[in-house]
């Protein structure tokens, strides 16, 4: 070979060499982007809820009874300290997401097993788009209809029934939670269903059973770890979601499962925390990042549990 | 080509038919997987349906007790007659016929149940046991039959799919044999398993076909040899020849038998 | 026995029954979910529908030089700051003469918008050379009003109980006999910032604030996502930190979205001190959520690339780097394309973490950049569906119109885009 041609391809080959470097060095920062956000997620929720809990002892946010942060305007005023409980918020964002959840399961699993098992085709070519719709809706929009028209039709049924239901029921925002989780649940357990072998469909046919005792003895039994995990995502959700609950939900932070009464959750404290105007020390604002903190570890939790159970159960069937 | 002449020997005039196929044609879409099939299924004895993969023997199998009904695609003409019903007649409750003609697959697909849950299962559905004790009777004698009974009486709680591959195709056969078919049709039922395993399975259809009738589908022409009475060669979605196996196998008509047999196709 | 496989049993007569019901419970989950969809859209339908048309009246304005411009000055800012209350009364007055008390003629003026004036002023502005001379001019009425023409105010009700008084209601049969009051589309909805007043509030303040929001959030996420997705599929081994870069992307995807508003509170806004309530702090919000979601979607769709690709390029002596980025990113780039647009799709509907970092303010100006005070829309119909005038609940439906128009819109060429330019392997 030549030797302008071996030097030539021997630059040419550092100046590679350079490159792949540069552009792999390029590739790892922007993977440590999704790491620094988890990274500022915790360091801000903790550093700030450490300073909370500097004000107010931890065995008071996690066990007292009541919640009303209200600072007082002069040192000597009733309740000057305000109360931070945070019993009453879980309470409440619990009962929302149970209700969410009263709804959401049954019409979400049953939708996913007629889907899946029964509907034809065609069918489920025009159904699941308009399942998936209902999954691509706002939630601000769903907090609109909540308080403006599920709200009021409730309260009307319930005072013809002679019942005394609060204008922000935790029973309308949590209905209307329940529908935007319905496509969620639904679309989870298409999968779970799907992942079912035929070999156990044909099992269950091939000794005469009919397609409903396929389906309740053999499919559904062989999908439950899936579907739970399913559903444990869709409560985390639940606990997650702001906007429904902040339009719909009310602020009073009573301590009920009574679903015709006002229940405040964490979301909605949070976003009333920090809106409007704020100091920045004030126990009150870094109650939000305490809340927060107990929502992330929540959630994550969850979310944690279910990937698990569901990763299993792929493996079982994979 | 003319199929016309494709019995070459009658099967013995003593035995008696349990089910027949006429004419039958199976179509997946638009492409024709059966091709003008008829067959004659003695009672009692064993017949082995054989051919290279994707001659339609399987398919075939699964006409019996209507299993192809449950793809979509797949259109079943002619007649298949049982106990001289035809099965294809609307009539017929296709859940009811399947509980007199059983199926084993061709690979062991335990339900993930507990093995007596398995075995359960049909008498279960079909409401065949009126107590708990009468269940596990059945369900003991149906693990007997199938030859498993020894191996897990200690251990009926466990799942199913923790047995071994030849232990969960007999939990198959038991769970089979518990709703009391007439018929069992087995699909290459011991393709994934070892030869003692196989074995195993062999000497029981050997014992089982003195209370049932087996079809069985099988790649291979040894286990054909060793186990059936009957034998039918398919090619191409039609059925070459069929007869009594020993003629088969010794004596076949049909050029292209001879050629599956001495392995010049397939 | 023949018939024993004949559908006559009294067991199997159940056992289908069984079957049946089971089917229809499937049937009646999958009806009630899209039978509420039904209701939810046709309840927004129903109420915004008639935000896109607003109820005007027409007067016969004489633009007197004396009123608006005793000094004949011409200069532009008095002529702004001139009060055109006058000569608007005085037209009210030549339709409606009997009214002569005072207080009756402010309750007149008041069937007008406060914005009226406004809209004299700019034509004047427009063109100085209209003073003196009358001219027919439509001009906004008040929000009361035009919930009147629109049929939602009934005159039935006690007088006590309404705020348009049955003495209005009179005046307004007057204008409408005359034909001075018309309903007519509703342009305002589409030019103008938040208000106070209903009858002038619009939506492209806040449409522009999402505008902005959105392409920040695509400026970061949409690099970042892909150059991510590339690392994990293409280049990382599997080892302990790509792990754990999955698990992170997995549980930041389950975040509730609060939490990212509360990082932006504390991080760009607390800490690095960037300007609160704007769409830049709002768009890396943004696209810090959605760039789990892009990241996800990418990686599958690089996944689907057929190795046989990557060894032909890397056959002909390519090296990794461009066997990647001449080969195999061009031909999943639709596909990531669209797993944006999806993952921007939700993001423009997003609110929560909005509402941390301030995006929450009322603003009537229009933004002109990612750094100026702004809301986005659905932060938007948040604050109008907590409005007490009942003159929003009609703009917040019609808002949702135009927010779910955009959100269909863009699945439509995720849609499309993936129909178009997607291969199958």
């Amino acid at each position: 070979m030549r030797p302008q041609i071996r030097n030539e391809l021997r630059r040419r080959n550092r100046r590679n060499q350079i490159k792949e470097f540069v552009i792999q060095g390029v590739l790892i920062a922007s993977s440590f982007v999704a790491i620094l956000t988890t990274i500022g997620i915790v360091a801000s929720l903790v550093f700030e809820a450490f300073r909370f809990f500097e004000k107010i002892p931890l065995t008071e946010f996690l066990f007292s009874l009541e919640w009303s942060p209200q600072t007082a305007i002069r040192a000597d005023q009733v309740g000057a300290s305000g109360k931070f409980g945070v019993i009453p918020l879980l309470t409440g964002t619990l009962l929302i997401s149970f209700i969410a959840m009263l709804v959401a399961t049954p019409l979400g699993l049953l939708s996913a097993i007629y889907l899946a098992e029964f509907a034809k085709a065609k069918t489920r070519d025009i159904v699941k788009p308009l399942l998936e719709l209902l999954a691509g809706i706002p939630t601000v929009v769903y907090g609109f209809f909540a308080a403006l028209v599920v709200a009021p039709i409730i309260r009307a049924t319930g005072s013809g029934a002679g019942f005394d239901i609060s204008s922000e029921s935790a029973l309308a925002a949590g209905l209307v939670m329940g529908v935007m989780l319905i496509p969620f649940i639904s679309s989870l357990s298409d999968d779970v269903i799907n992942a079912v072998p035929q070999a156990l469909r044909d099992a269950s046919f091939g000794m005469g059973a009919t397609h409903e005792e396929t389906v309740t003895k053999v499919i559904i039994p062989a999908a439950t770890p899936g579907i739970i995990g399913s559903l444990l995502l869709a409560i985390s959700r639940a606990i997650g979601e702001t906007m429904i609950v902040v339009m719909a939900a009310g602020l009073a932070a009573n301590l009920t499962l009574n679903p015709f009464e006002a229940v405040t959750t964490m979301t909605v404290q949070i976003v009333t925390l920090l809106t409007g105007d704020q100091e920045f020390d004030s126990a009150k604002t870094l109650a939000a990042f305490a809340i927060a903190l107990f929502l992330l570890i929540l959630t994550l939790g969850l979310n944690i549990i279910a990937l698990r159970i569901v990763d299993k159960y792929k493996k079982k069937y994979a | 080509m003319i199929i016309e002449t494709k019995t070459s020997q009658a099967i013995q005039s003593n035995t008696p038919t349990i089910m027949t196929a006429n004419n039958v044609d199976v179509f997946y879409g638009k492409k024709q997987a059966i091709c003008n099939v008829s067959l004659n299924i003695p009672e009692n004895q064993i017949t082995a349906l054989i051919g290279p993969s994707g001659c339609g023997k399987s398919t075939f199998l699964r006409c019996f007790n209507r299993m192809n009904d449950t793809i979509n695609i797949c259109r079943v003409s002619g007649e298949i007659k049982f106990s001289g019903q035809n099965i294809y007649d609307p009539k017929v409750d296709v859940v009811a016929l399947r509980s007199r003609i059983g199926m084993v697959f061709q690979k062991a697909n335990p339900f993930p149940k507990s093995i007596f849950e398995n075995v359960a299962y049909g008498p279960r559905i079909h409401g065949l046991a009126e107590s708990k004790d009468e269940l596990e009777s059945i369900v003991i004698r149906s693990l007997k039959r199938a030859g498993l009974y020894d191996e897990v009486s200690d251990r009926l709680s466990e799942p199913g799919t923790s047995l071994s591959g030849g232990q969960q195709q007999r939990l198959c056969i038991a769970r089979a044999i518990a709703v009391d078919p007439q018929v069992i049709l087995m699909d290459e039922p011991c393709s994934a398993l070892d030869p003692i395993a196989t074995a195993i399975i062999e000497d029981l259809m050997e014992t089982m076909k003195k209370k049932y009738t087996i079809v069985i589908v099988t790649h291979s022409m040894q286990q054909a040899a060793r186990v059936s009475q009957q034998t039918a060669f398919f090619h191409l979605g039609e059925l070459v020849e069929s007869g009594d196996t020993q003629a088969i196998f010794t004596n076949p008509i049909q050029e292209r038998t001879q050629n599956y047999i001495s392995g010049r196709i397939g | 026995m023949p018939n024993y496989i004949l559908s006559t049993s009294r067991l199997m007569a159940k056992r289908h029954a069984r079957e049946k019901r089971f089917k229809w419970y499937g049937r009646i989950a999958i009806f009630i979910s899209i039978a509420f969809l039904v209701f939810m859209f046709s309840a927004i339908i129903f109420r915004g529908a008639s935000a896109f048309q607003q109820t005007k009246i027409s007067l016969d304005i004489n633009f007197s030089e004396s009123i608006l411009d005793p000094s004949s000055s011409r200069d532009p800012d008095l002529l702004k700051r001139a009060n055109y209350k006058p000569i608007v009364v005085e037209s009210l007055l030549s339709v409606i003469p009997e009214v002569t008390e005072r207080r009756d003629r402010n309750r007149l003026y008041k069937l007008l918008s406060t914005g009226a004036v406004f809209d004299l002023s700019e034509k004047v502005a427009d063109d100085p050379s209209i003073l003196g001379k009358s001219k027919k001019v439509w001009l906004l009425a008040s929000s009361e009003v035009d919930l009147f023409m629109k049929g939602k105010i009934d005159p039935n009700v006690s007088e006590d109980l309404r705020r348009l008084k049955d003495r209005d209601i009179e005046w307004i049969e007057i204008l409408k006999s005359e034909g001075r009051i018309k309903k007519k589309f509703n342009k305002t909805l589409f030019t103008n910032g938040d208000s106070r007043e209903p009858e002038m509030a619009g939506i492209l303040g806040a449409a522009i604030g999402s505008f902005f929001s959105l392409l920040v959030c695509f400026l970061i996420a949409f690099p970042l996502g892909i150059l991510t997705a590339v690392y994990l599929e293409e280049y990382a081994k599997k080892n302990f930190i790509t792990d754990f870069i999955e698990v992170n992307i997995n549980n930041l995807a389950a975040v509730p979205s609060i939490v990212f508003g509360l990082l932006g509170l504390s991080i760009f806004l607390n800490f690095f001190h960037l300007p609160r309530s704007t769409p830049l702090v709002g768009g890396i919000v943004l696209a810090l959520m959605t760039l789990p979601t892009i990241i996800i979607a990418s990686r599958s769709i690089l996944r689907s690339i057929p190795q046989s690709i990557r060894d032909a390029a890397l056959g002909l002596g390519a090296s990794k780097t461009q066997t990647t980025f001449h080969h195999v990113v061009p031909l999943a780039m639709p596909g990531m394309l669209t797993g944006t647009i999806l993952g921007m799709a939700r993001a423009l509907g997003e609110t929560a973490p909005l509402l941390m970092i301030g995006m929450v303010a009322f603003i009537v100006d229009i933004p002109k950049g990612v750094t100026d005070v702004a809301t986005s829309l659905p932060v938007q119909i948040f604050l109008w569906a907590d409005s007490p005038e009942k003159g929003f609940v009609e703009r917040t439906s019609a808002a949702i119109m135009v927010l779910l128009a955009f959100l269909i819109l863009m699945n439509i060429c995720a849609v499309y885009l993936r129909k178009r330019l997607e291969r199958r392997w």
